[in-house]
């Protein structure tokens, strides 16, 4: 079972980096929308540190529902997802590899990416810290998440902006937790009741969210 | 009696004919009636004057709001727990009413708030996880409306309504929680009039209408869905030349 | 009975926009709904008989 599991993220991944095009168009989609933002409200250094952890909050979630729509289309498209769903192996454990890549495809570098980002709104270093960790726990659940609205979506025309419509409300308590460890690690109210929150959200999304992926999966193959 | 028999698209389709008019006549008589408790029963409020019979639709409103997801959310899960076609169509049929209703929540809410905080709209706990819910019912009909397979649409929108309900309570807590460490405005919604017993009795039976009201306009609904599904049957052949 | 006269009942004490915006606005939507839920039912009906005729000219 782990080595069927090792199998498909191991194919996700070497997938991508084959095609870098395809994935890096994400992580500076995430680089853009978070610049977007000083050029909107002004640069004041004060207005830019209140509004940085939800700026790159947001955008991250964004960057994310934007290379989620491929997460099974091309495996779709060429029949693979097909024989893959056939294997001996339970299909949630598909759906958990799938989301699994694309957080290793997608979440990983925009953890690397966000403290610089994080810098360039001025928040201190204690918060870029927070920011980071809260990343790392939070962006699993979006591509878990994620994974279902896919699945949902698969082959459907204008599926891309549906998987949006679908989903983002159902981020709201990450983005929630998320952006509200940082700004508590800022304004000193601490940040470890949020990241505990988010935490207990994701174990929640690793039992269950593979779980309906498997079944959204089969209604849109058969 | 046979639940089985009416869960059938062929028998369900008369009967909810049959029952649809009983429903509107019930939705009719029970919206009268508090109409007239919400305006001329009830008395003045001290606090906010006549700005208050608001309540009398907006309440009612949430709370069909409310339940409507919940009861889509029962018959999909039924749907899918037992493969019965009407139980997904019923719940399809639901969904409009409901992001009506949640619309009417957050509309009258606007006009609520506005005589009474100055501000049209605030972001309170209660009026962004209605803003949420009506985005669930959005994403649920968008859903719907994109895919062309009745088999499909059916069972990803009953998964989708599934995923929605486990979340409200996460959503409603968690907006909550955000919301008292925002505590930004001194506005707080719990300043409302104490209920007297009247305003409860108009609110009950506003909210009486407007359940017998979804019931009928759902089941109007229902019977079109089965129609466009049914159409190459037997008994849909005959409904249709019937009533040419 | 609340109110002296028509004036009184449409003033609303000062709140009529908004008391009448909320209860027309609800009217509004109740009847949208109703008049779109004729106009689907007429039009499907309308719809498959065109197809039903169809099969059967043959």
């Amino acid at each position: 079972m782990l080595r069927f599991l090792i199998t498909v993220v191991r194919r996700d991944v070497l997938l991508a980096v084959r095609r870098r095009g395809d994935w890096l168009t994400a992580q500076f989609f995430f680089v853009m929308v978070v610049s977007m933002f000083p050029l909107g409200v002004g640069p004041e250094p004060s207005m830019l540190r209140v509004i940085g952890p939800g700026v790159v909050w947001v955008s991250a979630l964004l960057a994310c529902l934007l290379s989620l729509g491929r997460l099974y289309a091309d495996d779709f498209r060429d029949g693979s997802l097909e024989q893959m769903l056939l294997s001996p192996y339970p299909n949630s454990l598909l759906a958990l590899g799938k989301a699994l890549a694309h957080w290793i495809i997608n979440g990983i570098p925009l953890l690397l990416i966000a403290p610089v980002l994080g810098i360039q709104f001025g928040l201190p270093a204690e918060a870029l810290l927070i920011l980071v960790l809260s990343l790392a726990i939070g962006t699993p659940i979006l591509s878990l998440l994620g994974g279902i609205g896919a699945a949902l979506t698969l082959g459907l025309r204008g599926g891309g902006v549906l998987i949006t419509l679908l989903i983002l409300p159902l981020y709201v308590p990450v983005l929630i937790f998320g952006a509200g460890a940082v700004e508590g690690a800022m304004s000193g109210t601490g940040s470890e009741a949020h990241l505990s929150l988010l935490g207990a959200f994701l174990v929640m999304s690793l039992l269950i969210a593979p779980w309906i992926s498997s079944l959204a999966l089969k209604v849109s193959v058969e | 009696m046979n639940l089985y028999y009416y869960a059938s698209p062929a028998t369900f389709y008369p009967l909810a004919g049959k029952l649809i008019p009983w429903f509107a006549g019930l939705a009719v008589v029970l919206g009268a009636i508090g109409l007239y408790i919400s305006f001329f029963i009830a008395p003045t409020d001290f606090q906010q004057g006549e700005g208050y019979r608001i309540i009398f639709i907006h309440v009612p409103a949430a709370w069909m709001s409310m339940f409507i997801y919940l009861v889509m959310a029962f018959w999909s899960a039924i749907g899918l727990a037992f493969n019965t076609r009407l139980s997904f169509l019923i719940a399809r049929a639901l969904a409009p009413t409901g992001a009506m209703f949640t619309f009417i929540a957050l509309w009258t809410g606007a006009f609520w708030g506005k005589p009474m905080w100055g501000t049209w709209w605030v972001w309170d706990a209660r009026l962004t996880s209605e803003l949420i819910l009506l985005f669930l019912y959005v994403g649920y009909m968008a859903l719907q409306a994109a895919i062309d397979a009745p088999r499909r649409a059916d069972r990803a929108g009953a998964l989708l309504n599934l995923v929605g309900v486990i979340n409200i309570p996460i959503i409603y807590f968690s907006v909550k929680w955000w919301n008292t460490l925002h505590q930004g405005s001194s506005v707080s919604l719990t300043g409302a009039p104490s209920m007297a017993m009247i305003m409860l009795w108009g609110m009950l039976v506003m909210a009486l209408a407007a359940w017998m009201y979804t019931i009928a306009v759902s089941l109007a609904r229902s019977r079109i869905l089965i129609l466009e599904r049914e159409r190459q049957t037997e008994w849909a052949r005959a409904q249709l030349e019937g009533q040419a | 009975m609340n109110w002296e006269s028509w004036q009184a009942f449409w003033a609303m004490g000062g709140y009529g926009l908004y008391v009448w915006g909320s209860f027309g606005m609800t009217a509004l939507c109740v009847a949208g709904e109703i008049w779109l839920l004729r106009r689907h039912r007429q039009r499907t009906l309308d719809t498959l008989r065109r197809l039903q005729r169809l099969n059967q000219q043959p």
